[in-house]
């Protein structure tokens, strides 16, 4: 029979981040501790990417026990319960395996029944492209409420006798809710790739450790990654001056100075978690914007500016408001 | 800047190096190493060349800003390819 209509879910007019959470390892690992086991110092590492100290999980801490931290504070911070989740994203790149993901045991543990879950892995950029499918899902219908996780444990991937890579990156997790909204609160993602030079960032096999082209990585993160986030501010109708914070994902800290210059956005606080809580890849950006609004840098409602990049190289941005 | 003097591309890029940096124009001279003299990072030299490409239309990849070791490697450099 033809003429057939399929019917499409009831579509919502815009989504928002309800709470964010965060969850981070005990352990601190000083620029100390890494110049006692490698050459290296802290007024070095301090002047070459801004980091002071980082977390790194212990052996038997996983990124689906990180997750669950984050996505569990998240979700208590929304009002939400469990079973008013539909669908659960988890952004990473440092899975233990790559099968089973890790999104259905992290919903499992904390109690919501039969989501939707998948990973994502776009590498740094991850959260914000988790966040772009959570903010789809809302709207198209798909999902009421969704729960995105971004959850590393680095370390794991690290030569910690590569110094090029061992100062850098670290483990954690941070976790937003998002539900639907009469207003939009995250605007249009802007993103894209560059699959030409894959190994720029990269773990070659499955016995390999992280490798990564400083100098390359560095030019192309200063150089292409502030039109995108220009692009994603113009696509939420804003400028750069109606910014209220900026928040790129935490690579190091000269890179992360470079963009917000590019951006010029005059009343933004620009975030820096990267000093004290390392490179975590997909977690750092909800890492940030979790620590940076417990701290109260950020009012509710203000907007800030997301933009996540890295290995791929892949990258995207987009506006939220602030919960 | 199509065809630049040696003096110029010298100017320039003393220019780049004050304003990224802080290291005094005056300092900046043919025979200074910028990693043991005037004490530069490969990642301020990456920020260095993207600033003199743009500032002499020349394209300074990365495999090239390996072997550009003193000042006047830069000023030689961009002088052969903006003529």
């Amino acid at each position: 029979m033809t003429g057939l209509t399929l019917r499409t879910a009831p579509t919502r007019p815009g989504s928002r981040v309800l709470a964010f959470g965060d969850h981070q390892p005990a352990k601190i690992v000083t620029n100390h501790d890494l110049a006692a086991v490698m050459d290296t110092s802290d007024e070095w590492i301090r002047s070459r990417v801004g980091i002071i100290e980082r977390r790194i999980a212990e052996d038997d801490e996983t990124i689906v026990d990180m997750a669950v931290q984050a996505g569990g504070k998240a979700l208590a911070a929304s009002g939400l319960g469990p079973s008013d989740i539909d669908l659960v994203i988890v952004a990473t790149c440092s899975a233990e395996s790559p099968m089973p993901s890790q999104a259905p045991t992290v919903a499992h543990r904390l109690g919501i029944e039969a989501p939707g879950a998948y990973d994502v892995n776009s590498a740094c950029s991850g959260f914000c492209y988790a966040l772009a499918a959570a903010d789809a899902a809302v709207r198209v219908g798909s999902a009421r409420n969704v729960l995105v996780i971004g959850a590393e444990k680095m370390s794991q991937w690290i030569d910690w006798t590569d110094r090029s890579t061992a100062i850098i990156f670290a483990d954690g997790a941070g976790a937003a809710v998002v539900g639907p909204s009469d207003t939009p609160g995250i605007g249009p993602v802007v993103w894209g790739s560059d699959g030409s030079q894959p190994e720029r960032i990269q773990i070659e096999n499955r016995k390999a450790y992280i490798s990564q082209e400083g100098q390359a990585v560095f030019r192309w993160a200063t150089t292409a990654v502030a039109p995108t986030a220009l692009k994603a501010i113009e696509a939420a109708g804003l400028v750069p001056d109606d910014l209220a914070a900026i928040v790129p994902h935490q690579a190091n800290l000269r890179i992360v100075d470079l963009i917000a210059r590019r951006i010029k956005a005059s009343n933004a606080v620009v975030a820096d978690d990267v000093t004290l809580s390392g490179n975590t890849s997909g977690a750092s950006i909800p890492l940030a914007l979790a620590h940076m609004i417990e701290r109260g840098d950020v009012p509710s409602g203000a907007p800030a500016l997301l933009v996540g990049f890295g290995a791929g190289l892949s990258y995207a941005a987009q506006v939220i408001q602030i919960p | 800047m199509a065809v630049a003097t040696e003096e110029q591309i010298l100017a320039g890029l003393a220019e780049i190096i004050d304003e990224i940096v802080g290291i005094d124009k005056a300092e900046v001279t043919p025979e200074k190493n910028f990693i043991d003299d005037l004490d530069i990072d490969s990642l301020s030299m990456v920020e260095i060349a993207v600033a003199a490409q743009d500032k002499f239309e020349v394209e300074i990849p990365d495999d090239e800003l390996r072997n550009l070791k003193t000042v006047k490697d830069v000023v030689d450099f961009v002088q052969k390819l903006s003529v």
